[in-house]
């Protein structure tokens, strides 16, 4: 599903540079959950932004589901987000003048899909998470964990592969945390694979694969025993 | 290719953010209302101008005869300069290569009446050229003709509001009309450009005039346009010659300004057509420049816009939006918001031109307004100016990475 080979990134400060990732490799299967755990500054978030070619690597290789993920233009790059990745932003990155439906047929809308297929397919993941009748309410008015859900019912339009999480629940409180969580297991009980950035150990605990990262390189990558969110519940 | 969901998606995005929207509308159509204006008044200062020529030929002299006031050649001063028919054919003898038309004028005030109704007006005694050089646009009938003139014919040709004062129930075309006790024909009726006095006279053959009205052949007046392919000097000097020649023939002094008179209208409209070019120009250069300003106005606010939507813009890329679909995007916004804050700017403008057009009148300022061509003009100005200012900072949004997007918080 997902193959990193010894993946390097730094950043240029002034006229030194910043080696944010020194060599990683990782192997995620398809239907795998994954809490990325670190401190700030551990390079996680870059991982991630390199999983979500939202940003490119110095050097090293990345296949996704086989295709290689290298030198993309713009274009290339935009296109494969719509068709790949799914994402899940700790600030919910819901267009503020787009009620909850509108947001969630966004990446639809750059399928090129239809409108009338658009809003039903819109509808229907809605209807997932459990918001249909929140369809037409604008982003500030419906709470953080339904903000979250519609981001999540967004990212499973489009019916990506891969899941990318960057603090799902850093925004929201415990209870709502464990909510989104029971959700994100749920889609992943579904086979959807999911990639969570974190820095809580409850989260990661809720996942079924952790990988710790420091200064730039895995420190320690094992399979845990999930904890089932709906028991906090 | 017409993408209906693109212009949605647009739409929507101009009307959820009305105070961006109208901010940016509001820059573009302040410059196309006073572009507008400006060019209004401009083209009103410009046919107030046009319309002290407009009733008469551009080329025209007129030749009046006056009192000398210097003695000259055993002459005393004061003594009346009368033209007759021998000057006109003077004149035509010797110049006619270089006269167009030429006609001679007899004045005569006579009271008309016609049935019940009655007016006094002033008969103009005339050849047929005088129909050119007072540009009198025959609508109904004929002017007065050659034939006319050699038969002494009792045929007059009245103004439309002549026509309007008298022939109240009936059209006067055919009808006989009674001037000073005598019934003439009404052969033509005619308009003028020159205003309502103009169109308040009565035409009639010159030798008529002259047998019944005092039996001599007496002339007011010469007037004569030269050939319109002489140019400005060719003119001037042609209008001094002739003032020579007939100084000599009435033995006036050459140093006498009043008894023989002739005006160019050369000169008058050469100075009018400098000021107006000028003006022209200084207008076109404010103009311009407020429009450069409301563009710049715009690119401002797009570059403004372009920063606040960062965030928009990332999320829109994390999705899969292309960097040509957002460069489109934007850049449609920001032609539509021109194009309509424009035209809204364009029909305010007119709307005020309108409104207080005819309140300008006292300020020399007649009918003032924008052409259509201007407007088409200015129109396409806009869209092409809203693309310009939409296309610098979308290709600027189109290039932030989403990730340095997104971060913006």
């Amino acid at each position: 599903m997902l193959e990193i080979k010894n993946l390097h990134k730094s950043y240029p400060i002034g006229k030194d540079s910043l080696h944010v990732l020194k060599g990683i490799d990782l192997s995620v299967q398809a239907g795998e959950l994954v809490a990325i755990m670190g401190s700030s500054g551990s390079g996680k978030s870059t991982l991630l932004n390199i999983i979500g070619m939202l940003d490119e690597a110095d050097e090293g290789e990345y296949f996704l589901d086989d295709v290689p993920i290298k030198n993309l233009n713009e274009k290339k790059a935009a296109q494969y987000r719509n068709k790949f990745l799914g994402f899940i932003f700790q600030s919910f990155n819901l267009i503020a003048y787009k009620n909850a439906v509108e947001n969630v047929s966004l990446p639809l809308y750059y399928q090129g899909i239809g409108r009338k297929e658009r809003q039903e397919k819109a509808m229907f993941h809605l209807g997932k998470v459990g918001l249909t009748d929140w369809a037409k309410h604008l982003p500030n008015e419906l709470s953080g964990g339904q903000k979250q859900r519609v981001a999540i019912a967004r990212a499973l339009a489009a019916n990506p592969k891969l899941l990318l999480a960057d603090e799902p629940t850093g925004a929201l409180d415990t209870t709502t945390s464990c909510e989104i969580m029971e959700f994100i297991q749920q889609l992943n009980d579904e086979g959807k694979t999911i990639l969570i950035v974190t820095h809580e150990e409850d989260i990661a605990n809720m996942c079924k694969r952790i990988i710790r990262l420091k200064d730039g390189v895995i420190m320690e990558d094992s399979f845990v025993t999930q904890v089932r969110a709906s028991q906090y519940v | 290719m017409f993408d209906l969901d693109l212009w949605r998606e647009i739409f929507q995005s101009i009307s959820k953010n009305k105070l961006r929207s109208l901010l940016s509308g509001f820059t573009v159509s302040f410059a196309i209302l006073l572009f507008t204006l400006l060019f209004g008044i401009a083209n009103g200062l410009e046919n107030t101008f046009n319309s002290f020529f407009k009733d008469d030929a551009q080329n025209s002299i007129f030749i009046r005869p006056g009192k000398t006031t210097k003695p000259y050649k055993g002459f005393k001063a004061g003594r009346d300069i009368q033209f007759k028919n021998e000057d006109y054919d003077y004149l035509k003898e010797h110049f006619g290569d270089k006269v167009q038309y030429i006609t001679s004028r007899v004045y005569k005030n006579l009271s008309a009446s016609y049935k019940n109704e009655k007016s006094s007006y002033t008969i103009r005694a005339v050849h047929p050229d005088h129909q050119y050089l007072e540009k009198t646009l025959v609508y109904e009938g004929r002017y007065i003709s050659v034939k006319d003139l050699q038969e002494n014919s009792k045929v007059i040709v009245i103004g439309r509001l002549v026509e309007e004062d008298l022939f109240t129930k009936t059209i006067a075309l055919g009808k006989y009309l009674n001037l000073g006790g005598i019934q003439y024909k009404v052969v033509g009726v005619y308009r003028d450009d020159g205003g309502d006095n103009e169109e308040r006279m009565i035409y009639m053959p010159i030798t008529t005039a002259q047998k019944i009205y005092g039996n001599n052949d007496y002339v007011d007046q010469i007037n004569l346009t030269y050939n319109p392919e002489m140019d400005f000097d060719q003119a001037l000097s042609f209008s001094n010659l002739l003032t020579k020649k007939l100084k000599e023939r009435f033995n006036v002094s050459p140093k006498d300004q009043r008894a023989v008179r002739v005006r160019n209208m050369a000169e008058a409209s050469k100075g009018i057509n400098q000021m107006t070019t000028v003006l022209g120009i200084l207008v076109l250069v404010i103009g311009m420049g407020t429009l450069i300003a409301g563009i710049v106005g715009i690119a401002n606010i797009m570059i403004f816009v372009v920063k606040e939507r960062t965030k928009e813009l990332g999320i829109r890329k994390a999705l899969g939006a292309t960097p040509k679909s957002i460069v489109t995007m934007i850049m449609l916004e920001s032609v539509i918001v021109t194009a309509l804050a424009g035209y809204l700017g364009l029909l305010m403008g007119m709307g005020i031109l309108e409104l207080i057009g005819d309140g300008l009148k006292e300020y020399f300022i007649t009918n003032p307004s924008v052409d259509t061509g201007l407007i088409i003009g200015a129109t396409i100005a806009l869209i092409i100016a809203g693309a310009i200012a939409g296309y610098v900072p979308a290709k600027r949004a189109a290039s932030i990475k989403p990730i340095v997007a997104l971060r913006d918080e």
